[in-house]
C-alpha cells in the first residue's frame, strides 16, 4: 500500500467541526496550533472548582430515589428489593420522592439545601452497554456518534488552547484537571492529548529523568516518544506543585474509615484548599453493576446495593463538611454520574438488568435546591424490558454547569458541547464573575465567500496605525502577508487574497491592530 | 536500527506480502519484541541461523509441552473454615474442589504468581502473549468468579486454544465455568432470561463496535434466549445443561443475521444444539474475522487503522481468517511474515504494556531466579512482579472490565494510556529498583546484575561497542552519536575522555575478578549505564 503520510502524526489530532462544508467534514486544528495559543481571548475569571463523581457499573436509579408517588406499582415492579415504606428518607419540601435508607447523609445535605436531585437524566436511543454508554457520558456525544474527545477536555482545550506546549505558565501554574487514581478518563481526554493528570499520593512522586534527547524520528515510533518525553515533562513540573498544595493542609473535617470514595475525596479539598487552580476533579466509584442480589432477602434496606449507596452518601457528606472546615464551601460542587440506570422491574435474580435513564445528584453551598423534574412514572403492569424514560438530556445538565458555574459564555459552548442543549436551574448563577470585557468581542476580520475556491476578499476593520494581516495554514506557516500597512485613520478594508495555488483545507488569517489581534477561520474546497 | 529517517523512506509499500527484505538482527529483535515479552540475546542468536520462514514456523509451533498446574506455596491459619489441608504444599489444589473463601484467595494469588512464572520462564514462541491477547479478549476478572479452580481452568482453555480455533474456543468459553459465573450465564433461565453474556458475545467477543457491525438490541435478547439453562456443578468444576430452564421458543435475529431462526429445542441436547446454530450464525457475519483481526493487529502490529489498513491488511488477514475456518496460526503467520510487519513505519511504535516492560526487562537482561525446586522463594518474587505490574494498571488475571485493558481499544489515545502521571514514575521506579536495589522474598533476590549481562555481550572491554550492544537489545529507536558519545563519557568512563579507561577496568575484572575494589567499580558502571538507558523514554518503546 502506499506509505502512510507521515505528515500527520506531526500535528495534533483535529477537532471535527459540526459544520459541514460542501459535502465535506473539515478538520480544524485552530484549537489546538500553537500559533493560536496567545491570540484566544482571556481564559475566564473564576475560582470555580467541579468535582465529578463517577459511579461505575450503573446505579440502579429506582431503588436510590425511590418514587413515592407511584409507591404501591413500584412494589409491585420490585417485589424482591423494593425497600419498604416507612424506611424510605424522606426529603423536606416532597413527598414524591425519598431516598434509600442508607443515604442519611444526602438526606441532610438534601434538607439543609446542598443537595439538588435532577429526575430521569439520560439521553435519546439509550445504550445498553457498559462501554458504549460510559463513553457517550465521557464524551457527550449522541447516541449513535463516536467522539474521541471528553466533555471537560474540550472544556480544558477551550480555556486553555493548545495544552501542553507552553504549558505550565503564568496564567496557569496547575494541573488543568486531577483525576484520583491511576488511570485518566476518557470524560478528561482533550482534543489531541489527556487534559488529566492522575495522583494516588499527593505526597510522593517519583522523579523521572529528563535527560539526553535526541530529536524524534519522523515516524510513529517517534510520535509516541515525543508523548512519552511530553508525559514526562509535565508530570515533573506538576508533581513539584501538586505536592506543595497538599503539604499547605495540615487538617481536615473527620472523613469516614474503609471507603474508597471518602479517600478519594479527601484528597480533592486537600488539594483545594492547598491553592491549585485546578478546575476539575474526578473521582470513580466502583461496583454498581447488580444484576443479582442487589438487596439482603430478609431486608431490603440492607445489602450489596446499600452498601455502596452509603459509602457515597457518607463520603460526600464528608467532603462536604470538610469544605466548610476549610472555607472554601462557596468554590465547590461536585456532581454524580453513572452510565445508565436500571430496569424498572427487578430480575429473578434478586437484581436490575442494564436500563436507561437515572437520577443524578448535585451537590454543593452554591446549587439550587429541590428536586428538578417530574417522579419517573412507574406502570402498574411492568414488563421485562421497561425502562425509565428520560426527562433531561444529561448533556443539558453538563452545559448548565458549564454555563452557570465555570462561566463559560453560552455563546461559546458549543465548541464544548458540539450542539446547543436547553439549561436548566441548577446552580446559582449570580456566583459567575463579570468576564473581563474581551477586546475581541467583535468581529475585526472576517472573509467572503467562505469557503472558497480561487479567490476570497478579505475585510477588517482597523483602528488606524499599523496593521498587518498574515495568512497561515495548519501548521502555523505564515504563507502570506495580506497587509503590513501604517493606516492614518480608522476604517473598514477590503483586500483580496488570490487561493488558486493553495492546497484544501484549513487556513487563519491572522489580524494585528495596537494591542488588538484576532484570528479569523477559512476553508479552502476544491 | 530501527527507525531512521532514510530506512523509512527507503520502502514506499508495503502489505501482506511476504517481506523479502534484509533478515538481521535488527529484524529478529522486533519480530522477538512483539511475539515474545522482551528480545533475549540467546534468543536472537538462535534465530540469526535460520531464515524467516523457518523463524516464524518455530514461533508458531511451540515444541514445549503444557506447563503443569499452579501449586499450594502458603499456608493458611486455624481461622479457615475449610482449610486447605488436604493439599501438602508444593501440590497442586487445581482439581480440589473447596468453597472456603480464604482458601479461594489464597489460590487465585498462587495461580497469579504462577501466570506471572510462566512468563518469565517462556518458551520461545508465541504462546504466552496469545495467551494474554486471549485473557485481554474473552476478559475476566478472577475477583468476581472468585473460585480458583474455575479461574484456573478457564486460563487453562485459553492457553491450550492460544493457536487454535477461535470459532471452537468461543463456543468453549460460552460454557466454561468461570464465564458463565462471571457474566451470569448461570442464571439465566427461561423464566429470568439475563442478557449479560449475550451482549458481550456479539460486542466484545465476536462483532464488535464497528460501524459494520449491525447487531440490535433484540439480537441481544434473542442470542440470551438461546443461551438459557447451562449453569455450573461446583463439585465436578463442569456446566452442564438443565432442559427445564432453557427458553424453548423460536429465536428470530435480524437482517444482521440474514433473518436467521434458530428453532426452540427441547430435551437433554437442546442447549448444544442451539448453540452450535448461534456459532455458526455468527461466524457466518463477515465482521467477526474482521473485528478479530483488528484486535490481532493492535496486539501485535499498531492501534491506529485508517482505510489504508483497513483495506490492505484487514480486509486480506480476514479473508485468510474465514478460509481457514477461523483457525489463528494461518492469520499469525501471514501477519508476522508480512512486508508490514517488517515496515520500519511500524517499528518501535508499541509503548511497552507493563507485562512487556517488567517481564521483558527480567528476561532481557537475564534476571534470575531461584531452582524450580524453590518454588516458594519463586512464587514470592513473582508475586513481587504480579503487585508491580498490578500497579502499573495491568492486573493479570483481573482486568478493569469484560472489555480488557483500554490500551487495547480507547481511541484516540491506546497504547498511550498504559501512561500517566502515576504510572509513568512507577515504571522507571520499578526499574531503578531492579538494577540498585533488588527485591528480595525468603532470603533471595532478584537483581539486574550488569556484569553478568556485559559478559554475554560480543566486546565488552570497548565501552563503543558495549552501549552499542546493549542499546541495540533494549532500544527500537537508536541513539544519535553524539548522545552515545555523551552516556559514555558520563557513565563507562566517569567523565574521562579515553576509552583505554574502560577497557582497562574491564580487562582487570576478567583477569582479576577477586580484586573487590575493581570489579566494585566495573558493577557501579554497568549499573549507571543499564539504569539510565532505561530511565530514557525511548527504553518503554517496542
Amino acid at each position: 500500500m502506499k506509505r502512510r503520510d507521515f505528515l500527520k502524526n506531526t500535528l495534533p489530532v483535529g477537532i471535527m467541526l459540526p459544520s459541514i462544508v460542501n459535502g465535506m467534514s473539515i478538520k480544524a486544528f485552530g484549537s489546538t496550533s500553537p500559533l493560536l495559543a496567545s491570540l484566544l481571548m482571556p481564559t475566564t475569571e473564576t475560582d470555580h472548582v467541579l468535582v465529578l463523581v463517577q459511579l461505575t457499573g450503573g446505579n440502579d436509579g429506582v431503588n436510590t430515589v425511590i418514587p413515592l408517588e407511584f409507591y404501591s406499582n413500584y412494589v409491585n415492579a420490585r417485589t424482591n428489593i423494593a425497600i419498604e415504606e416507612s424506611k424510605v428518607l424522606t426529603l423536606t419540601g416532597t413527598q414524591k420522592v425519598g431516598l434509600h435508607p442508607s443515604m442519611t447523609g444526602m438526606q441532610t445535605m438534601y434538607n439543609e439545601g446542598k443537595l439538588k436531585l435532577i429526575n430521569s437524566v439520560g439521553y435519546p436511543q439509550p445504550s445498553f452497554s457498559h462501554f458504549r454508554a460510559t463513553d457517550i457520558w465521557m464524551t457527550a456525544a449522541d447516541s449513535n456518534q463516536q467522539l474521541d474527545s471528553g466533555w471537560t477536555g474540550r472544556y480544558l482545550n477551550y480555556e486553555y488552547p493548545n495544552f501542553p506546549n507552553g504549558y505550565p505558565n503564568s496564567t496557569m501554574t496547575d494541573p488543568l484537571s486531577i483525576q484520583i487514581g491511576s488511570v485518566t478518563s476518557l470524560a478528561l481526554q482533550g482534543p489531541a492529548v489527556s487534559m488529566g493528570m492522575s495522583i494516588t499520593n499527593p505526597n510522593s512522586f517519583y522523579n523521572l529523568i529528563n535527560g539526553l534527547q535526541d530529536p524524534a524520528p519522523n515516524t510513529y515510533a517517534g510520535k509516541e516518544l515525543t508523548f512519552l518525553r511530553s508525559m514526562s515533562q509535565q508530570t515533573q513540573q506538576y508533581a513539584t506543585v501538586v505536592k506543595a498544595a497538599a503539604a499547605n493542609v495540615t487538617q481536615q473535617a473527620p472523613y469516614p474509615a474503609k471507603n474508597n470514595l471518602a479517600d478519594q475525596l479527601k484528597i480533592v479539598a486537600r488539594l483545594i484548599k492547598g491553592g491549585l487552580k485546578t478546575r476539575i476533579y474526578m473521582v470513580s466509584y466502583g461496583g454498581f453493576d447488580t444484576h443479582f442480589n442487589q438487596a439482603d432477602t430478609t431486608d431490603t434496606s440492607i445489602g450489596n446495593h446499600a452498601n455502596l449507596l452509603k459509602n457515597v452518601s457518607e463520603a460526600i457528606k464528608a467532603f462536604q463538611d470538610d469544605l466548610k472546615f476549610l472555607s472554601i464551601e462557596d468554590r465547590v460542587i461536585g456532581m454524580t454520574f453513572s452510565e445508565f440506570g436500571r430496569r424498572v422491574k427487578s430480575n429473578a435474580s434478586g437484581g436490575t438488568d442494564h436500563g436507561a435513564a437515572a437520577p443524578m445528584f448535585v451537590f454543593g453551598k452554591n446549587i439550587l435546591p429541590g428536586v428538578l423534574g417530574d417522579t419517573p412514572n412507574i406502570p402498574a403492569k411492568v414488563t421485562d424490558n421497561d425502562n425509565v424514560p428520560f426527562q433531561y438530556d444529561f448533556r443539558s445538565v453538563y452545559a448548565s454547569i458549564l454555563t452557570h458555574w465555570l462561566c463559560v459564555k453560552e455563546a461559546d459552548l458549543q465548541q464544548v458541547l458540539l450542539k446547543n442543549f436547553q439549561l436548566l436551574p441548577i446552580v446559582n448563577s449570580a456566583t459567575c464573575k463579570v468576564v473581563n470585557p474581551n477586546q475581541s468581542g467583535s468581529l475585526l476580520i472576517s472573509n467572503y465567500p467562505n469557503p472558497f475556491t480561487n479567490s476570497t476578499t478579505v475585510q477588517f476593520t482597523t483602528a488606524g496605525g499599523h496593521t498587518l494581516v498574515q495568512i497561515m495554514d495548519v501548521l502555523g506557516r505564515v504563507i502570506k502577508v495580506l497587509v503590513d500597512i501604517d493606516y492614518p485613520a480608522a476604517g473598514n478594508y477590503r483586500v483580496p487574497f488570490e487561493t488558486a495555488n493553495l492546497v484544501a483545507g484549513v487556513y487563519y488569517a491572522r489580524f494585528q491592530n495596537l494591542t488588538v489581534q484576532q484570528v479569523h477561520t477559512m476553508v479552502k474546497v476544491n | 536500527m530501527a527507525t531512521t529517517g532514510t530506512e523509512k523512506s527507503s520502502r514506499g509499500f508495503s502489505g501482506l506480502n511476504t517481506y523479502t527484505g534484509q533478515w538481521t538482527e535488527n529484524e529478529i529483535i522486533h519480530l522477538l519484541k512483539r511475539t515474545m515479552f522482551g528480545a533475549k540475546k540467546q534468543d536472537v542468536d538462535h534465530f540469526k541461523t535460520m531464515t524467516l520462514s523457518d523463524t516464524i514456523n518455530e514461533l508458531l509451533n511451540p515444541v514445549a509441552a503444557l506447563p503443569a498446574p499452579p501449586v499450594k506455596d502458603y499456608t493458611l491459619d486455624a481461622t479457615v473454615q475449610k482449610p486447605d489441608s488436604t493439599i501438602a504444599i508444593g501440590d497442586t489444589w487445581v482439581n480440589d474442589v473447596n468453597s472456603d473463601g480464604t482458601v479461594n484467595y489464597y489460590r487465585r494469588v498462587a495461580f497469579k504468581k504462577w501466570w506471572m512464572g510462566l512468563m518469565v520462564n517462556q518458551d520461545r514462541s508465541v504462546r504466552e502473549k496469545m495467551t494474554l491477547f486471549l485473557h485481554n479478549h474473552f476478559s475476566t476478572e478472577s475477583n468476581t468468579v472468585d473460585n480458583a479452580n474455575y479461574v484456573y481452568n478457564h486460563h487453562a482453555l485459553l492457553r491450550s486454544s492460544a493457536l487454535g480455533n477461535f470459532k471452537t474456543l468461543t463456543k468453549n468459553i460460552t460454557l466454561d465455568p468461570g464465564m458463565l459465573v462471571y457474566l451470569n450465564g448461570q442464571v439465566n433461565t427461561a423464566t429470568a432470561p439475563d442478557e449479560n453474556y449475550g451482549r458481550e458475545l456479539q460486542e466484545l467477543f465476536c462483532c464488535g463496535k464497528g460501524t459494520d457491525s449491525q447487531y440490535t438490541e433484540s439480537d441481544v435478547k434473542m442470542a440470551a434466549k438461546v443461551l438459557t439453562g447451562w449453569r455450573n456443578d461446583s463439585a465436578k468444576l463442569s456446566s452442564y445443561f438443565t432442559a427445564s430452564r432453557h427458553d424453548t421458543t423460536t429465536k428470530q435475529f435480524s437482517a444482521f443475521y440474514q433473518n436467521k431462526t434458530i428453532v426452540g429445542r427441547t430435551g437433554a441436547t437442546a442447549g448444544d444444539l442451539e448453540i452450535n446454530d448461534l456459532m455458526d450464525m455468527i461466524f457466518a457475519t463477515n465482521e467477526v474475522a474482521k473485528y478479530v483481526c483488528r484486535r490481532i493487529y493492535r496486539w501485535f502490529v499498531y492501534y491506529e487503522i485508517d482505510a489504508s489498513i483497513e483495506a490492505n491488511i484487514i480486509t486480506p488477514l480476514a479473508n485468510i481468517f474465514r478460509t481457514n475456518n477461523y483457525e489463528l496460526k494461518p492469520v499469525l503467520s501471514a501477519l508476522l511474515n508480512s512486508e508490514h510487519f517488517f515496515d520500519p513505519a511500524i517499528m518501535g511504535a508499541q509503548i511497552k504494556s507493563p507485562v512487556d516492560l517488567v517481564v521483558g526487562m527480567c528476561r532481557e537482561l537475564n534476571v534470575q531466579f531461584q531452582p524450580d525446586s524453590d518454588y516458594v522463594s519463586n512464587y514470592g518474587l513473582w508475586n513481587f512482579l504480579v503487585n508491580t505490574v498490578s500497579n502499573m494498571q495491568q492486573n493479570i488475571g483481573d482486568p478493569p472490565d469484560v472489555s480488557g485493558w483500554k490500551s487495547y481499544y480507547q481511541s484516540p489515545q491506546f497504547y498511550e494510556i498504559w501512561i500517566n502521571s502515576d504510572t509513568y514514575p512507577k515504571r522507571v521506579q520499578f526499574t531503578d529498583y531492579l538494577c540498585v536495589n533488588g527485591y528480595t522474598f525468603n532470603g533471595k533476590k532478584i537483581l539486574v546484575d550488569g556484569i553478568a549481562f556485559a559478559e554475554t555481550l560480543s566486546n565488552p572491554g570497548d565501552p563503543n561497542v558495549l552501549l552499542n550492544d546493549v542499546l541495540k537489545y533494549l532500544y527500537r529507536i537508536d541513539l544519535s552519536a553524539s548522545s552515545k558519545a555523551q552516556i559514555k563519557k558520563d557513565i563507562l568512563l566517569a567523565g574521562q575522555s579515553t576509552d583505554g579507561y574502560w577497557t582497562d577496568i574491564w580487562n582487570l575484572y576478567v583477569s582479576q575478578p577477586t580484586n573487590t575494589a575493581n570489579t566494585t567499580l566495573v558493577r557501579n558502571r554497568l549499573r549507571d549505564l543499564l539504569k539510565y538507558c532505561m530511565d530514557l523514554s525511548e527504553f518503554q518503546l517496542i
